[in-house]
């Protein structure tokens, strides 16, 4: 499974950097949430993976069992995509205002003097 | 012990009040310079607190220290407070005219005081996730400033400002989370502890890249920092110098943090790195703004330049070094802020920030010129002013570790510092009028009180910084001599 998801891991990241490296705008703002789950899984397999485990012993219990899942990665990947959600929420609104103002979404046609 | 929570809680109050009484436009000024102002006074009263006390910590809702956010106020991130305190007072009283009503009518104070919560947030958390959280509401309340009244070049240049910064976020949090799987904490002290327990420590160097990448583009070190001058120049001048002022700065503080408390034991790696990056920063940045005309853009590629002065305090890695970056971080906030905000009373006596256009200004501004040569010639680093002793402390540390070349980058680099600042000097107010120019748009008009008192304020505090430099550098010794033993955090976080 580890495996598995390292390989996904690491195509969400080529592909986002591909992504990231276009000029368009849309583009750009997918190559960033792809980026973003890659961040996201990865956290989550850093955290290690257990099938089936307990995350707490109940009271009458005392012994733990050898591999306990820890909760704390879906915690933090539960904060990181609330950010990432409102984030890529405001990006997109700033297209929308960026192609409304100057009618591309091309990063390169607005090099000249329109930069001062 | 509510204190280390306070400057978080005063802005997040503040921005309450600012929305509650949103449609009354004449309010939202007052409102927030009484918030920035407590949060200067707490800030004060914190840094009284640390040197009498020691360290404070605060558990958040009583969980204990590895397990839940701790709050932890440092002889730094006293410092760092204070002077986030100082410059938030006074870029609010600027704002009071320099803004225009659209923009105030338009939640720029909640903003404000948005990103001065995350600033705060980010100087007194002690938990690595609660840290990027912190971060990520500076970034936020940031983008929306820059992007506030939505001005086409405004736009353009916030388009890079963030995505750049939503990536480097994106390794920060990368970083975080393989640290989490190889030491299954996030409390910084106990990473401290667990991490110099461990014997395998190259393991920890992907993390610490990770790290140092997202904090090096926060910070506009080279060879990331081609998204400040892209955008820095873009919204309103108050804004700018606000920005100038803190957010590099706070990408600057979470490197010297991590790598004092926590990345300490692969020394031959990352020291001699930090010098390298540190002399290439101050060089480009310095260079690239001598071949600018506009002022807003030569300062910009400045923030870059003397962003290297401080990661070279890290990489010299003495309490002498340290302190010197301690030191010069102080009077670069204070002068960087200042030089912007003057930069804005330029642009309203003429009209423009093209120093091709305008000239002069000597003639019919005096004491406008004078209020420009204190921060300056300040950042040059001409005695008796701030920044010649903060490069004094830093180069003789440097001399004194035996990094020669650095410390002879460093003096190099003080001089082309000074040729940009004498540029702007010359162009602006020494040359005569360029000709066939038709008269300022403000030549006639006082320039706002309300503008002047924040410049004249941080003006003198680059003054004072100059001439009572020793208790100063006595605070700044304390606080590296605090960093660079870390068990002193450890045992006041995690208790002996």
């Amino acid at each position: 499974m580890e495996v598995l998801l390292a390989i996904v891991i690491g195509l969400l990241y080529a592909a986002g950097v591909y992504l990231l490296l276009r000029r368009s705008i849309v583009k750009l703002i997918l190559g960033i949430m792809f980026f973003s789950h890659a961040t996201n899984l990865l956290i989550f397999v850093a955290g290690g993976l257990h099938k089936g485990q307990p995350q707490f012993a109940s009271d009458g219990l005392t012994a733990v069992s050898a591999n306990p899942t820890d909760p704390l990665p879906q915690a933090l990947i539960l904060t990181a995509i609330v950010i990432g959600f409102g984030i890529t929420a405001f990006f997109l609104a700033l297209m929308y205002r960026f192609y409304q103002a100057t009618g591309t979404e091309d990063l390169d046609e607005l090099k000249e003097g329109e930069n001062k | 012990m509510i204190l280390p929570a306070l400057p978080i809680l005063i802005p997040l109050l503040t921005i309450i009040f600012l929305l509650f009484n949103f449609q009354r436009r004449e309010w939202q000024p007052w409102i927030g310079l009484t918030g920035a102002m407590l949060q200067l006074v707490v800030s004060v009263l914190l840094a009284l607190r640390v040197k009498s006390q020691g360290i404070l910590v605060l558990n958040t809702g009583n969980w204990e220290a590895p397990f839940g956010i701790t709050l932890v106020v440092d002889a730094f991130s006293s410092i760092m407070l204070v002077l986030a305190g100082i410059i938030a007072v006074s870029v609010s009283i600027y704002s009071i005219d320099a803004i225009d009503r659209q923009r105030q009518s338009f939640f720029y104070f909640p903003m404000v005081h948005g990103l001065l919560m995350g600033v705060n947030g980010a100087f007194v958390t002690g938990d690595i996730f609660n840290l990027y959280v912190w971060f990520e509401v500076m970034l936020t309340a940031s983008f929306v400033l820059i992007t506030l009244g939505g001005e086409k070049k405004q736009l353009n240049g916030a388009i890079k400002y963030v995505s750049i910064n939503l990536v480097s976020s994106l390794f920060f949090l990368a970083g975080i989370g393989l640290l989490y799987g190889k030491t299954g904490t996030l409390n910084m002290a106990d990473l401290a502890l667990k991490l110099s327990l461990a014997d395998n420590n190259v393991l920890m160097n992907t993390s610490a890249v990770l790290f140092f990448v997202a904090f090096s583009i926060k910070a506009a070190v080279f060879p990331f920092f081609f998204w400040l001058p892209a955008s820095y120049h873009t919204p309103p001048v108050a804004i700018t110098a606000l920005f100038a002022g803190l957010l590099t700065k706070v990408g600057v503080y979470a490197m010297i943090r991590f790598y004092t408390l926590f990345f300490v034991q692969d020394k031959l790696f990352w020291h001699p790195l930090f010098l390298w990056i540190g002399g290439f920063t101050m060089v480009i940045g310095v260079l690239t703004a001598a071949s600018q005309y506009d002022i807003r853009k030569i300062l910009s590629f400045h923030i870059i330049s003397q962003i290297g002065y401080m990661i070279m305090g890290l990489g010299i890695f003495t309490v002498a070094g340290i302190a010197g970056a301690i030191f010069y971080m102080a009077h670069n906030i204070i002068a960087k802020t200042n030089t912007f905000l003057v930069a804005g009373l330029i642009n309203r006596v003429t009209g423009s920030y093209d120093l091709k256009k305008i000239g002069g200004l000597y003639k019919i501004r005096p004491w406008l010129s004078i209020l420009f040569i204190i921060p300056a010639f300040g950042l040059a680093g001409i005695p008796p002013l701030s920044g010649f002793f903060g490069k004094l402390i830093l180069i003789s540390a440097g001399f004194n570790a035996g990094e020669y070349v650095i410390s002879f980058i460093a003096l190099a680099v003080g001089l082309f510092t000074l040729f940009s600042m004498v540029k702007i000097w010359n162009e602006a107010f020494w040359k005569p009028r360029p000709e066939g120019l038709s008269p300022y748009e403000g030549e006639n008009e006082n320039l706002p009180v309300s503008m002047v008192i924040p410049v004249v304020i941080l003006g003198l505090i680059t003054l004072t910084m100059g001439l009572a430099v020793k208790p100063i550098l006595e605070i700044a010794m304390n606080a590296a001599g605090q960093l660079l033993d870390p068990k002193i955090y450890i045992q006041a976080v995690m208790g002996s």
